[in-house]
């Protein structure tokens, strides 16, 4: 599903990801784990298409290369990320955005428009099943929400979307146990022979309710490391250090 | 349409032309023109008797300059001040021959297909016209006794109401651009509202297309008597191309005692090509006096057309308990420029007025708003609300707020605030990731930012205004 080769990406002229590898299959989880400034962030803007990176390497999604992809088309393609910050957008009910969303996607990919009603439809029934409360989809799109809203709402924005390979960025950080269980459960009802996930985060903690297939270890824009999800355990017990 | 017409405009991606007739007023500004105007127009003698006044009046007075936009010289002597309107003759065959950008805007727009074929001046067949729908609302309107016509006909069969009223908001002597078009006015609405009838339908709603050709001079007077109500829409999403560069339209509404009037415009002015070059400057005046007690004139606009917008729709709040609001949307792209905002005149007792402002600036556009409240000695207990909000696109662009508040009232109160913002390259980013393309993103934004104007347009209006919003910044970003 995703080939990444030696990809290397700067901004401002300052070097991130130094030649990265990496290899995910339909169906599988991966974990991404590592320090702060060790560029995890920056490769999910760079799987996701963010302006401004200038990239080296290959980086291919379903056998096609992603390089010259901007960022829309690769959402319509089925990459979705889950921001580490979600961004608050005045005025803009979030219902209606979702829509528009799912809308463009579906379009995109030739499938017909859901007309509003199937489209409430949907939201309730993904609502229901991750048990987040459907009301803050009537307010405007992550404006006031808690932290923890912000996350929901990116957890319910994937089920929605269905998206064949999502990427949660620290999705899990500043999130109450309860809170943590639903992401968790977001990802885990997903599951399934032919979606793929990216998880990035700091602890492991998140780990004990997303059983990822392999765990990565990035540290100064490399993966350094690769197992199986002891490998997480073994890092929380002994830091990123011995790593380096 | 000819080909080489089609050429000249590509780049103007909503216009259209067509040939103009040759039935004209002589060239110039002089009194045989007025004259000839009020000839053709079968006016009665003392209508042509204030246009005079009018004109007289004309020759003393300078344009104001204040404003912040310029604009090159006008050549008064140099306009004609009548043409004819098209026959259809000239107009274009069916829509094949219509600018296929035009179209593009009006599918973009979501305009019914009978609609495009009037807007963009298709010839249509009598028996395929929506005439007899047309004469069926009519007809409901002559059974409560509403009076709804273009102003040249008020003037033959109203008389009375229109000596009354007409000039009695916006007086002949006004300023520069208001009295020209009381010398030069050619047609324009005439709303009487009887007492106590709310007017069952938005008016114009389904006449907006046959009130498209009433030439630069625009003259429109609105009267809603005691206890009634009006919806007024003047306008259309839809672009327009118009051969005169300046249109000074007056528009003047009285509403009496109980009365209400919500007037909404949405304005969609060719606003000239990439670098500036040509496009309408639209020097408007409007004003409301909500002369009764407790009545109420509600002003909301849509400005995304023309070079230059240069217009205040203001309240005279005379009533005792009178309202008035604005609600306010002007964009401007590439280099446009506007220079709008209103003026609210608190004369009467506990008036309240609410001024909502969103200015949307991106290109090279700048965009001013210029607000005046003012509330006089005897205007007790007055409050004024102001909201102020810059959006900017870019970093060649341009906002100001320029606010002037005169309060000789102790027991009234004035607020204002003011934003200025960026349009945000993360926020972008977050809807691009959802799927949305750049246009669509800014289009979502823009509305959110724009979403407690759009609210206040009626429903149908309201669709088409959401959808121009995002067309007018077309090409803005990325």
């Amino acid at each position: 599903m995703l080939e990444i080769k030696n990809l290397k990406a700067s901004i401002n002229n300052r070097q991130i990801l130094k030649g990265l590898n990496l290899s995910i299959k339909p169906g599988e989880v991966h974990a991404v784990m590592g320090p702060n400034g060790s560029g995890k962030s920056t490769l999910a803007n760079v799987l996701s298409g963010k302006n401004g990176y200038e990239i080296s390497g290959e980086l291919n999604f379903e056998g096609k290369s992603l390089k010259k992809i901007p960022v829309e088309e690769r959402a319509q393609k089925g990459i979705f990320l889950a921001f580490q910050y979600p961004l608050e957008i005045p005025g803009v009910n979030t219902n209606n955005f979702l829509k528009t969303s799912l809308n463009s996607i579906r379009k995109a990919n030739g499938d017909k428009e859901l007309d509003t009603l199937s489209f409430l439809k949907l939201v309730k029934e993904k609502s229901l099943e991750l048990g987040i409360d459907e009301k803050i989809l009537s307010r405007q799109l992550n404006v006031g929400f808690s932290g923890g809203e912000k996350k929901k709402n990116e957890i319910l924005q994937m089920k929605i979307l269905n998206p064949s390979f999502s990427i949660l960025d620290e999705t899990d950080s500043g999130l109450d146990i309860d809170a943590l269980k639903i992401i968790a459960n977001g990802v885990n009802s997903s599951r399934d022979k032919k979606k793929s996930f990216l998880v990035i985060t700091h602890y492991q903690r998140l780990l004990d309710y997303i059983k990822p297939d392999f765990v990565h270890i990035l540290s100064d824009g490399k993966i350094v490391k690769t197992g199986c999800s002891e490998l997480a355990e073994e890092l929380e017990k002994t830091g990123y250090k011995n790593f380096n | 349409m000819k080909q080489q017409e089609l050429k000249k405009i590509k780049d103007y991606k909503y216009g259209f032309t067509t040939d103009i007739e040759s039935i004209r007023a002589p060239k110039g500004l002089n009194e045989e023109v007025i004259k000839f105007i009020s000839k053709i127009k079968k006016e009665p003698k003392w209508m042509l008797d204030w246009r005079m006044k009018a004109f007289n009046r004309l020759k003393n007075i300078k344009e104001p300059n204040w404003q912040k936009p310029k604009y090159p010289k006008i050549n008064y002597q140099n306009l004609y001040y009548y043409s004819a309107p098209k026959s259809a003759k000239d107009k274009p065959k069916s829509l094949d021959e219509v600018d296929p950008k035009l179209i593009e805007t009006y599918k973009k727009l979501g305009i019914p297909l009978k609609e495009q074929e009037k807007l963009a001046g298709v010839a249509v067949d009598a028996v395929f016209d929506s005439v007899s729908v047309a004469t069926t609302f009519k007809d409901k309107l002559t059974e409560k006794g509403i009076i709804f016509c273009p102003i040249s006909e008020a003037i033959q069969k109203h008389p009375n109401l229109v000596k009354k009223y007409l000039g009695s908001v916006i007086p002949i002597t006004d300023h520069y651009f208001a009295t020209l078009n009381s010398a030069v006015f050619t047609d324009g609405s005439f709303v009487y509202i009887p007492e106590g009838v709310r007017c069952p339908m938005e008016l114009s709603t389904y006449f907006r297309i046959n009130a498209s050709e009433t030439g630069q001079f625009e003259r429109t007077l609105i009267i809603a008597d005691k206890g009634s109500y009006v919806s007024y829409l003047e306008g259309c999403t839809a672009p327009m191309r118009d051969e005169n560069q300046l249109h000074a339209a007056n528009v003047e509404l009285v509403a009496l005692d109980d009365a209400e009037i919500k007037y909404s415009t949405v304005q969609n002015w060719y606003p000239g090509d990439k670098d500036g070059k040509g496009g309408i400057y639209n020097f408007v005046t409007k004003r409301g006096a909500c002369r009764g007690k407790n009545s109420k004139i509600s002003w909301t606009q849509v400005e995304t057309g023309s070079a230059i917008t240069w217009k205040y729709p203001s309240c005279i709040l005379q009533g005792d308990n009178s309202v008035g609001e604005f609600y306010s949307i002007a964009i401007t792209n590439n280099h446009q420029k506007a220079d709008t905002g209103t003026k609210m005149i608190h004369r009467g007792k506990n008036t309240k007025s609410k001024i909502i402002s969103k200015g949307i600036s991106a290109g090279k556009a700048d965009n001013t708003y210029r607000g005046l409240v003012d509330i006089s000695k005897k205007a007790s207990n007055s409050r004024n609300y102001t909201q102020c909000d810059s959006l900017l696109m870019g970093n060649k662009c341009g906002a100001h707020t320029v606010p002037y508040i005169k309060n000789k009232n102790s027991s009234s109160t004035v607020e204002h605030e003011a934003t200025t913002s960026k349009i945000n390259e993360e926020q972008l980013y977050y809807c691009n990731q959802r799927g949305l393309n750049q246009e669509e993103a800014v289009g979502l934004i823009v509305n959110g930012f724009c979403k407690e104007v759009l609210q206040q347009l009626p429903m149908e209006f309201a669709v088409e205004a959401q959808k121009l919003v995002g067309i007018s910044l077309e090409g803005s970003v990325g």
